[in-house]
């Protein structure tokens, strides 16, 4: 195994103490729940797929807030990708992508009435598809800034002409704002994705831990760098120190990976927007600079978005609690749809058809991964 | 899509590098990573670029941190001293 200098960050030995060390904490603390957010969809996965929330005490309440940048991406954003789509223009995005919901339809919906979508794993293919042919096409960006990042070096690397971008992309520090300030919040802490830190810096968290008193802890996605993460992230709540702590510092530095940075605001500039379900969020959308005009998909078709108005949404969506689940308010077990009207291969909202989705997670996982118990 | 997965470089070409996850090769663009990049380190991949390189000798680091954090939590709390005897006892000899 040629990755085997990551097999010791799996050690069950290690990971039980670790899991000791919080319920130790947890009771010290004394609260019931204390409650923590992560902002994750890989946290959530690596949660789920080594049973983690087993091993944390009853009374700590692990919440994944809007940390999946499918489940956030806005309908008008959706609508713009299917009204490109069915009016002829290819486009090609992230499997994720394919089945959101928009107002009327998904991409997945206009690909089966006619429209050409490809699915790639990275901006770099969706270039070499433009390359094959002298058609527009349109590369419908989403993820957040670690995403983006590869988003705009690609535009920097002289793309053909035909490539343009719908730029969906979102800005997660923003958004840990918006949350904190909600109402009904009851967010001790948070841990912030280590991937995300690695782009900006843990620094980049110090205004926030001053503004609101809440400690930000960043962690890895190995199960003990999420343990190790939480453990730590308790000692701060335990001891009142709202401050920052890099527990990743394998890959996170205060200032960040600076020429990725550069890349990222070369190309992308921070606009206010709506995250589904969530709120607007000011500056928590990234939409390519006027530089870049020429490859903004927005500003090179005019998008007719009234074609879609005229279809009624399904009534179960009325239903969907992903808003209040990524707000941390509710949880898919509070769901009366979750696994039975919307399941992965039938979701009524975009929790259920990301892969980073806590519904779709839950689901894939058992179902309810809360085992409860004093374990 | 947001897995920041960590391989190991087998050879640089220019802005293109051969990395193994896990036993399979796919290649990464080095366009925004912010250090040179030699076969035999490893790299954090994000939708096929690379945002990291992480020396081999950090992961060893990154275990002592965590002990660290044990050993402090440790010392506020007698209870605990068992676990992370366990803990020192165990924990060295894993590959
Ligand atoms: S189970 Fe489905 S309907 Fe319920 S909150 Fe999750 S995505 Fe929405």
């Amino acid at each position: 195994m040629t990755t085997s200098a990551f097999v010791p960050l799996r050690d069950p030995r290690r990971a039980r103490a670790l899991a000791e060390a919080l319920s130790r904490l947890t009771s010290r603390i004394g609260r019931d729940p204390v409650s923590v957010m992560h902002v994750c969809g890989s946290h959530e996965q690596a949660i789920a797929r080594y049973g983690l929330r087993a091993t944390f005490p009853r009374a700590l309440d692990v919440i994944m807030g809007p940390g999946c940048p499918v489940c956030v991406t806005d309908l008008p954003e959706v609508d713009e990708a299917v009204a490109l789509a069915s009016s002829g223009v290819r486009i090609a995005t992230y499997g994720d992508m394919l089945r959101v919901p928009g107002t009327a339809s998904s991409l997945a919906e206009a690909q089966a009435e006619g429209a050409t979508i490809d699915v790639v794993y990275s901006v770099s293919q969706a270039v070499e598809l433009a390359r094959t042919s002298s058609e527009p096409l349109v590369f419908f960006a989403s993820g957040f800034e670690t995403t983006a990042v590869a988003t705009a070096a690609a535009l920097l690397g002289e793309p053909p002409d035909n490539f343009s971008v719908l730029s969906a992309h979102k800005y997660i520090p923003p958004v840990m704002e918006i949350v904190a300030e909600m109402p009904g919040n009851r967010v001790e802490g948070f841990l912030a994705a280590g991937h995300a830190a690695t782009i900006t810096g843990w620094g980049v968290f110090e205004p926030f831990v001053v503004r609101h008193g809440i400690p930000v802890v960043v962690a890895g996605f190995e199960p003990l760098d999420i343990l190790a993460g939480l453990v730590r992230l308790l000692e701060l709540v335990l001891e009142g120190r709202a401050e920052v702590s890099n527990m990743y510092p394998r890959c996170v530095t205060h200032e960040g990976n600076r020429r990725a940075q550069d890349t990222l605001w070369r190309v992308f500039r921070p606009a206010g927007g709506n995250w589904r379900g969530i709120a607007h969020v000011p500056s928590g959308n990234l939409r390519l600079r006027d530089e870049f005009a020429h490859a903004d998909a927005r500003r090179r078709f005019s998008i007719d978005l009234t074609s879609l108005w005229g279809h009624a949404p399904s009534p179960l969506v009325a239903q969907c609690l992903c808003g209040e689940i990524m707000a941390g308010t509710a949880s898919p077990a509070g769901c009366a749809l979750f696994g039975r009207a919307c399941t992965p291969d039938a979701p009524v909202g975009a929790c259920m058809v990301s892969s980073e989705g806590t519904c779709h997670i839950w689901h894939q996982y058992g179902g309810r991964p809360f085992l409860g118990g004093d374990s | 899509m947001c897995l920041g997965v960590p391989g190991r470089v087998i050879a640089v070409e220019g802005d293109v590098a051969t990395v193994d996850f896990w036993g399979v090769r796919k290649t990464v663009r080095l366009d925004v990573v912010d250090e040179p990049v030699a076969p035999g380190d490893y790299v954090l991949n994000h939708v096929g670029f690379a945002i990291r390189r992480i020396p081999a000798s950090d992961i060893q680091a990154t275990l002592a941190l965590y002990e660290e954090l044990l050993a402090a939590e440790d010392e506020r709390d007698p209870m605990a001293a068992d676990v992370a005897g366990e803990l020192r006892g165990g924990g060295g000899g894993r590959p």
